[in-house]
């Protein structure tokens, strides 16, 4: 990645004020991840063992929500259709900021075993900015909760910032959008 | 004056603390009972936390912003009219004389305000859970108020000082036990108030996503879930002084209020979920013929 101004730099920074502060809210963002409850692909069917009684994850504070306002984290489970991505720009679009995307499976990462499909994306990095990958096919309950012990640290380390670099690159993001999206009759963001 | 105000601005802070604490308590509880290990008893303090320090970009109109406004101060109103600890120049709060009259109207006034909030924010869930809770409000309200206007009738008074002094002397006392009938009437509609499993139709998760703030995020609902914390904790001070005879001290408070909150607590973890119209017919039929026997008993002695 060329753009890293958003990352902190490897030198211990001084204390200050701000700083305290914003390690704290990095804190309890990392502790009180919501996901909305919204799967894309054949991946989805992982995320009810991992959110019951046998793996539980709401022990880390992973809870699920079922509406886009009040999510963290936007779980991109599997392959994604053309279909399907127009719905998750508009999921992502209403999630408030900070907001986190983990990508599921081999699917979002090269395309897995649909990638000379017609109808389904190869890197989803291209079209929404992904903070953790977890490749496998499927990837099990425990390696989804090790995705989000892996989110959760670069939350606390302020690494996780693919809602920031989607500010900052709408214009391209939207570009690769609107490029593979047909019919794209959607306003300018989807509030 | 001054010191009341302060003292009654400390209790407000200790409530939410408490009440929150209760809310990651209930969760760990549940937890439990599904066989889980769950979240922290603190949960809910970093999930208030995490909301108030989210960015916001949503805007619906003026109701919208006065939503969360009307809930939290609906939850301290309603907290600041009930007195903490029985003859304590502190913490008795603002009671006065006709306090009870005022905190039926109260009770239901952050529910109100959040109904017009959530409506103005336009979205399907949310419609359709405001009229399912204003309905179910009308159901729980009815054996609520029957237990109230008979414990305020039985006792000759509309204050709380008056139901807590003539509960006064030993256990036997507490209007749970002086009428039994009334009591089970106000304990039955306590499980509609606090939204508890048979009666949990408004926020029914799996269905409706989450009830009323369907569209509410950031700032908006951490203020909602505060203000539904002290509200929590004010709702059980009122049914500790109607049925429980009142504190004497903050030890006694925090217990009977603490027995309180693990009365719908345990009602939720074994039931499903009524219809609406169950449970509306549920109310207004027999915790409201459970409470009548009383009733009519207390009208048919005292006058």
């Amino acid at each position: 990645m060329a753009d890293n101004k958003h990352f902190l730099n490897d030198k211990p920074e001084k204390l200050t004020y701000a700083r305290v502060w914003e390690k704290f809210d990095n804190w309890a963002r990392a502790n009180s991840l919501w996901v909305v409850a919204y799967g894309t692909g054949c991946g989805s069917i992982e995320i009810p063992p991992m959110v019951t009684s046998r793996f539980d994850a709401e022990r880390f504070g992973v809870n699920m929500v079922g509406t886009p306002r009040q999510a963290d984290v936007l779980i991109i489970s599997g392959y994604l259709a053309v279909k399907t991505l127009k719905r998750v720009i508009r999921v992502y679009e209403q999630m408030q900021s900070p907001k986190y995307v983990v990508a599921l499976g081999a699917c979002p990462i090269n395309g897995g075993m649909y990638f000379d499909s017609y109808n389904t994306i190869n890197l989803l990095d291209k079209y929404l900015p992904v903070d953790v990958w977890l490749t496998g096919c499927m990837p099990r309950p425990e390696a989804i909760l090790s995705a989000f012990a892996d989110l959760m640290k670069r939350i606390k380390e302020g690494r996780a910032d693919g809602w920031k670099k989607y500010i900052d690159n709408l214009g391209e993001y939207r570009k690769n959008q609107e490029k593979i999206i047909k019919n794209w009759k959607m306003p300018n963001y989807n509030w | 004056m001054f010191n009341k105000i302060l003292f009654a601005l400390i209790a407000a802070i200790v409530a939410l603390a408490y009440g929150l604490f209760l809310g990651g308590l209930s969760r760990k509880i549940m937890a439990r009972l599904h066989g889980r290990k769950g979240p922290t008893v603190f949960q809910n303090f970093i999930d208030v936390w995490k909301l108030f320090r989210k960015r916001t970009a949503i805007s619906h109109g003026v109701m919208f912003y006065l939503a969360p406004t009307f809930r939290f101060l609906g939850g301290v109103g309603t907290f600041l009219l009930v007195p903490i600890v029985f003859d304590s120049p502190y913490l008795s709060n603002f009671s006065f004389g006709g306090d009870l009259i005022v905190l039926i109207y109260f009770m239901v006034f952050g529910c109100l305000g959040m109904a017009l909030g959530a409506s103005e924010s336009g979205h399907p869930h949310s419609a359709i859970a405001v009229t399912r809770g204003l309905s179910q409000m009308a159901g729980y309200e009815l054996p609520f108020l029957i237990a109230v206007i008979g414990i305020a009738f039985a006792n000759h008074t509309i204050t709380f000082q008056g139901i807590i002094q003539a509960q006064q002397g030993g256990i036997l006392h507490w209007n749970l036990f002086q009428y039994p009938f009334l009591s089970i009437a106000a304990l039955i509609s306590m499980l509609g108030m606090y939204m508890s499993y048979p009666f949990a139709v408004v926020m029914a998760p799996q269905e409706i996503a989450v009830g009323p703030p369907t569209e509410f995020s950031s700032e908006f609902l951490s203020f909602m879930f505060s203000g539904r914390s002290i509200f929590a904790v004010a709702k059980y001070l009122v049914f500790m002084n109607l049925l429980l005879g009142g504190a004497t001290n903050l030890l006694e408070a925090f217990i009977k209020t603490f027995i309180l909150f693990l009365w719908p607590l345990f009602i939720t973890g074994v039931f499903p979920r009524f219809r609406l119209e169950q449970s509306v017919r549920f109310f207004w039929t027999y915790p409201v013929l459970i409470g009548l026997i009383d009733f009519i008993g207390i009208f048919i002695t005292r006058s």
